[in-house]
Order: C-alpha cells, then sequence, then structure tokens
C-alpha cells in the first residue's frame, strides 16, 4: 500500500502544453504515471507525448478519461483559479505546484476544496511519490525506492536530501508527501500522519519540517495520542533570525512561537526522535525500528 | 513588503477610515509647510521599516511650523535600528481620550484572516497577548461572506461602552477588512485607534504588509517599495530572482531550495562555523543566476569561504557548474569555494567543474565540513 497515490491513480495535468508541464509530465509518464489527459484552454484536441489528449477544461477531461486526480503547473496568477476548477470537476485529489499564489487566494480556495471533500496538496510543493507505483508533481523518481518509510515535508530539496540519505542506506519509501512552504496548505502534517499511521505498509514516519507557524508542535501532540508508528523527525531553520521570510512564505518566525528550538523541543516531547542535521535520519530510524 | 506609516495612512483614507491630517516630508523645510497648513500642534514621526520608533527619538511634538521644521531636521538622517531615516510624517497632533488596538492578520491554524481587538492600545500587542490574554479578543472571519455587520459590532463592544463609537469602530474594522482584500496585505494594524476628548475615533497609527505574492498583479501598491529603505544587496538579489537574506557569519552559502538552504545554514553551524547569508537559487538553474548569486555572495568582505550545496531536481547541475565556470572568468573570487552537487546532471556538472580547474563532493556534511574548515584557514 501507499497513501493518497498508487497505480489507480488516473492523473489529469492542468497546464501541460506549458514548459514546466510538458516537462514533467514527459517524467511522470517515464516513471509509470498514468497521464490520461491534460488542460490548456484553447489547445483542446492537440497530444502531449503523442499519447496524452487534451482538453479545453477539467470538466471535459475528466468526463472523457475518469480522471480522479490533477496536478497544477500553471502560473501563480490563475492557480488558485485552476483548483477551483479541479475542484469543481469532481476531482478527488489536487496536487498544486504552482508557487507564489497569494495568501487571500488561498482563504478562498481552502473552503471550495473542504467542503466538496476534495483534498488538496500545496500549493508551492513538490507533490508526491509512491515509489514503484506513481509520482505526481517533481520529485526526482530515481532517488526514490520502494519500502516502508513514510516521508512527510514542508520543503522541496531538503526532502529530496533526506530520501536520498534513505535510499543510499537500503531504507525505501511508502510514499513521500511535500505539503508545501506557504502558510495556507490544503493537506497538514496531521493529515499525512494519520495516513501513514492506517497505511498497512508503513512501519515509520520521517516528518521535516522549518520554522514558521505551529503546525509542527499540532503534529507533535497528534503523534503523541494517535500515533504508534515510530517517527523522526527534523526542522530546519535553527540559525534564521526572526522576522525574516527564509525563502519559504510561511517560513517566517513571529512572536514567540515558530522558533526551531520550539518545535524540537515539542517533537522530543512527543517521543519523536530528532535530527539533528539530514544525515542523522538513517541512525535514528534504525535506532527506533 | 513592509509599507511605511503614511503610505498605510493614505490606503486608510482612501478606503474612508477617519485619520488625523498629515503628509509627508523629506526636507526640514518642506516638513515646515506641512506643519504651517495643519496649524497648530503637530506630531514628526521617521518613516522607516523599523519599530521602536519612539524610543529611538524619531517621534516628536512640535507645536507650531518652526517647531515642526527643528523636528524634522533632527529626525531626517538618523539612524534607527541600522535605517537611515529619509522621511519623515508630520501629522496633526490629535488629543488622547484612550487607546486601543485593532489589527486583521491571515491565521495559519484557522486558515482565514483573523480580526484581532484589545482595549489594551498604543503599546506592543504581542505583549498584552503575552501577560493578559483577556484583553484581546480574536474573530476568524469567513471570507465568503466578509466581516459581518453584527460581528463588527460585537466586536466595537469590546472597544467601548459608547454605542456611537462602538458602531465608529465597528465601521473601521469592515473597512479595514476591505482594505486588507483590495491592497493584498498579509497584515493590517491600527495601533493605537484612538478617541478623542470629543467622542470621535480615529486611526492614529497604522501598519501595512503586502503579501510579496500580489505585488505582481498590483502595480500600484508594488511601486510603493521604497528600495532606499533596504539592504541594497537584497534588491539586487530580487532583480536577479535569487532569495537573500544577509547574515553575520563568514561561511558564504548558495543552495537550491528554501528548506535545503536553512538546513545547510544550520549545518555550517553544526560544524562549527556561521553562515553568512540565506542564499536559495530557486527551482530553475538559469547559469547567469549562478553568476550573480556569486557576485552578492563575494561582495561581502566578511566572507571567507563559499559554500554551494546543490541537490538537482528541477536544478540542473550543469546549469549550476556553467554559471560557477562563467562567474570566474568574469571576476575574481578571492575565497575557496567548495561544491556539493548531486541530482540531476550530477555527472555533467562534476565535468564542467574540473575543466574550470573545481573538485566537487557529492555528500553535504563532506561539504559543509570543508567549507567551515577553509573559512577558519586550516585547509580541508
Amino acid at each position: 500500500m501507499s497513501i493518497f497515490i498508487d497505480r489507480s491513480t488516473r492523473l489529469v495535468v492542468q497546464g501541460i502544453t506549458g514548459r514546466d508541464g510538458s516537462f514533467h509530465t514527459k517524467q511522470m509518464i517515464d516513471y509509470g504515471t498514468k497521464v490520461v489527459a491534460g488542460v490548456t484552454p484553447g489547445k483542446g484536441g492537440q497530444r502531449v507525448e503523442d499519447t496524452v489528449p487534451v482538453f479545453n477544461t477539467v470538466a471535459e477531461a475528466v468526463h472523457e478519461t475518469q480522471a480522479n486526480t490533477a496536478v497544477i503547473y500553471v502560473p501563480a496568477a490563475v492557480a488558485a483559479s485552476a483548483i477551483f476548477e479541479a475542484a469543481d470537476s469532481g476531482i478527488a485529489l489536487i496536487i498544486c505546484i504552482t508557487e507564489g499564489i497569494p495568501v487571500l487566494d488561498m482563504t478562498r480556495v481552502l473552503p471550495y476544496v473542504h467542503e466538496r471533500g476534495t483534498r488538496l496538496v500545496g500549493p508551492n510543493c513538490p507533490g508526491l511519490i509512491s515509489p514503484g507505483k506513481s509520482k505526481v508533481g517533481i520529485i526526482p523518481g530515481n532517488i526514490c525506492n520502494p519500502g516502508k518509510i513514510g516521508v512527510v515535508s514542508r520543503s522541496g530539496t531538503l526532502t529530496y536530501e533526506i530520501i536520498h540519505q534513505l535510499s543510499t542506506n537500503g531504507l525505501g519509501q511508502s510514499t513521500c508527501v511535500g505539503i508545501g512552504g506557504d502558510p495556507l496548505i490544503g493537506t497538514n502534517f496531521i493529515h499525512c500522519l494519520a495516513a501513514f499511521e492506517a497505511d498497512a505498509e508503513t512501519t515509520a514516519i520521517v516528518m521535516i519540517g522549518e520554522i514558521g507557524g505551529t503546525d509542527e508542535q499540532q503534529a507533535a501532540e497528534f503523534v503523541r495520542d494517535n500515533v504508534k508508528k515510530p517517527v523522526i523527525g527534523f526542522i530546519a531553520g535553527q540559525t534564521a533570525p526572526p522576522g525574516r521570510r527564509m525563502g519559504h512564505a510561511g517560513a517566517i518566525i513571529s512572536g514567540a512561537s515558530g522558533t526551531a528550538a520550539d518545535k524540537m523541543a515539542a517533537l522530543a516531547q512527543a517521543g519523536i526522535s530528532v535530527m539533528k542535521r539530514p544525515a542523522d535520519v538513517v541512525p535514528l530510524l534504525k535506532e527506533r525500528l | 513588503m513592509n509599507l511605511h506609516e503614511y503610505q498605510a495612512r493614505d490606503i486608510l483614507r482612501r478606503h474612508g477610515i477617519p485619520v488625523p491630517p498629515g503628509e509627508v516630508a523629506s526636507t526640514p523645510a518642506e516638513a515646515r509647510a506641512i506643519a504651517e497648513r495643519l496649524g497648530g500642534k503637530v506630531v514628526v514621526k521617521a518613516q522607516v521599516h523599523a519599530g521602536g520608533r519612539g524610543k529611538a527619538g524619531g517621534v516628536r511634538l512640535a507645536d507650531g511650523a518652526d517647531a515642526a521644521k527643528a523636528a524634522a531636521s533632527a529626525i531626517l538622517g538618523m539612524t534607527i535600528k541600522g535605517l537611515s531615516v529619509q522621511k519623515v510624517l508630520v501629522a496633526a497632533a490629535a488629543e488622547i481620550a484612550s487607546e486601543s488596538y485593532v489589527g486583521i492578520i491571515v491565521d495559519r491554524a484557522s486558515q482565514r484572516p483573523v480580526l484581532i481587538v484589545s482595549s489594551a492600545g498604543g503599546i506592543d500587542i504581542e505583549e498584552v497577548a503575552a501577560k493578559t490574554p483577556e484583553k484581546i479578543h480574536r474573530l476568524a472571519v469567513d471570507p465568503r461572506y466578509g466581516l459581518l455587520p453584527h460581528q463588527a459590532l460585537t466586536l466595537g463592544f469590546a472597544l467601548y461602552k459608547d454605542v456611537k463609537q462602538a458602531r465608529a469602530a465597528a465601521d473601521i474594522m469592515q473597512r479595514l477588512y476591505t482594505a486588507v482584500y483590495a491592497v493584498g496585505a498579509s497584515l493590517a494594524e491600527i495601533n493605537p485607534l484612538v478617541t478623542t476628548p470629543d467622542g470621535s475615533v480615529q486611526a492614529l497609527d497604522a501598519k501595512i504588509g503586502i503579501d510579496d505574492n500580489e505585488l505582481e498583479r498590483r502595480p500600484d501598491i508594488a511601486a510603493l517599495r521604497d528600495l532606499s529603505a533596504e539592504a541594497p544587496a537584497e534588491v539586487a538579489a530580487r532583480e536577479a530572482g535569487l532569495t537573500f537574506i544577509k547574515l553575520d557569519g563568514f561561511v558564504g552559502c548558495c543552495v537550491n531550495g528554501a528548506g535545503l538552504a536553512m538546513a545547510t545554514m544550520d549545518l555550517v553551524k553544526y560544524y562549527g562555523g556561521e553562515p553568512a547569508n540565506f542564499l536559495d537559487i530557486g527551482g530553475s538553474s538559469n547559469p547567469q543566476k549562478v553568476v550573480s548569486a556569486l557576485r552578492i555572495i563575494t561582495a561581502d568582505p566578511n566572507v571567507k569561504a563559499i559554500l554551494f550545496n546543490i541537490f538537482g531536481g528541477i536544478t540542473r547541475g550543469d546549469d549550476v557548474a556553467n554559471g560557477i565556470a562563467q562567474a570566474t572568468q568574469q571576476f575574481p573570487l578571492k575565497v575557496p569555494i567548495v561544491i556539493r552537487l548531486t541530482g540531476t546532471n550530477e555527472r555533467e556538472g562534476i565535468a564542467i567543474l574540473e575543466r574550470a580547474g573545481f573538485t566537487a563532493v557529492t555528500d553535504m556534511d563532506e561539504a559543509v565540513r570543508q567549507a567551515v574548515a577553509k573559512a577558519r584557514g586550516k585547509g580541508a
């Protein structure tokens, strides 16, 4: 098993004819993902990679191809609109890769997807991969191996670093989820921790957080009360100064909470093994397995 | 992006929120002319992106035009928390009967805009929240319906017993809420919201922060950016499409991805170094971006070694390597450079680097250890 995506994932790519959309469509097809449709308004009737039909709207794509998952590569200015459209078309899982969506747009998007029972992953995220089964987004497939470790992260390349450490030391992954670095996101740590806890294939969970907000503290409480599987945690930004946005819109320390030290203490108190550096992930996991 | 107080006041005024009359001045003579037009007592306030202006002597009361000119001469050119004061706001001094706080921020936990009000205004609201949380009232607004009149009035009564003042405050809250969505604010504060002896309610000071992601579609707001109020290296980085934050250490860092960049800085510290900066070259790796990154890092005289940590995904190792090679042909690096390169097109990238006379490592810990050792002058 795995969480959120597997061999039954039928993917529609929004923005499939764009630079990023077309490049990553090829990568996903090569990995074995069932890319059944693409959407670019005005380019309906074309084909991408000679096989994937392009439609003008998501509704048409769903009607013609029974797509159940959407991935979004459109520019930030129209990304909120793309999420609304996917949710309105009955898509059950939407992954928004696009970076730079205004937070106020997300205040309107999130109630819309939540009330339809749609799961949104992101925005501003690398997507997810269930190694050997399906990849949706931009996580490089070649660094992943099928296995039993669940990975959930707010970051992109830092996630690759951790996955790389796992794979090169013989620890494969059930699913890796990048939940995104923005302040308002559709799927949080707790959603992923609950799914990994319920997933029979996953035996341990790695969570990678960073400064800003209190999501990691809430996740720690959830782990303490609800997660039996071993959890290993990392927090990036121990050297970040307060009040400065460290690249991710969500990574800013404001007020008393949100520092790396606070978060590491909360994780440790909840029984999570806390890494001091990415290379600690393998020894800590081996200790707990 | 933070706005200056005078810019925030303009936005409030445009949305019908009462603010005391006032204008911005860049010279003492301008300040004098404004004070003359306003008549009576004025307050002269430094316009810088720093808190604690009052304590630093950047806010002065002045009785009459000549006193306003003198206050402006004292404040203009002053340095507050490292920022030089280029402009002052000259505003009519209001008589204050009471001070409250009204703020709107997008709350991560409820995923909604949250209104925060307190009858304990005029001081640091975080301090109030920590010491006397019962004085803080919060309301998460459903953005589908906006701030409803009865919700605003309830909060108005949390501030004032008098129904006229409660209604005036409620009206200000609804206008502030509208302003937040109209300008793309991530934060909007009126602190203090005052009552005057004649009973009117006014916004005496305002702070608005704009979500950077809003600027592309709001050129009028983007034009309010005050480049003189920002560190030159950070302005240069933004124009080059990089995210750069200067720190006080001596190991220059160049990384792809914000999370990995933070983890790299942390690892520099772990191995006994201090990072000189946060620098994220972003997802796509145009070689020109790498050249710009190196130009910015090497301009910092504190930097004793440069560390690249690249985990290729969208970013391609050969692009980064080409950028490093091009940079060394354009200007001298002067300090040792340690390059960690792995992921997409790793082999091509390492080959390019070797032709340019560099070696690269593939392990993050190894690279950071080497960079810290070289920065400390101990060799590798």
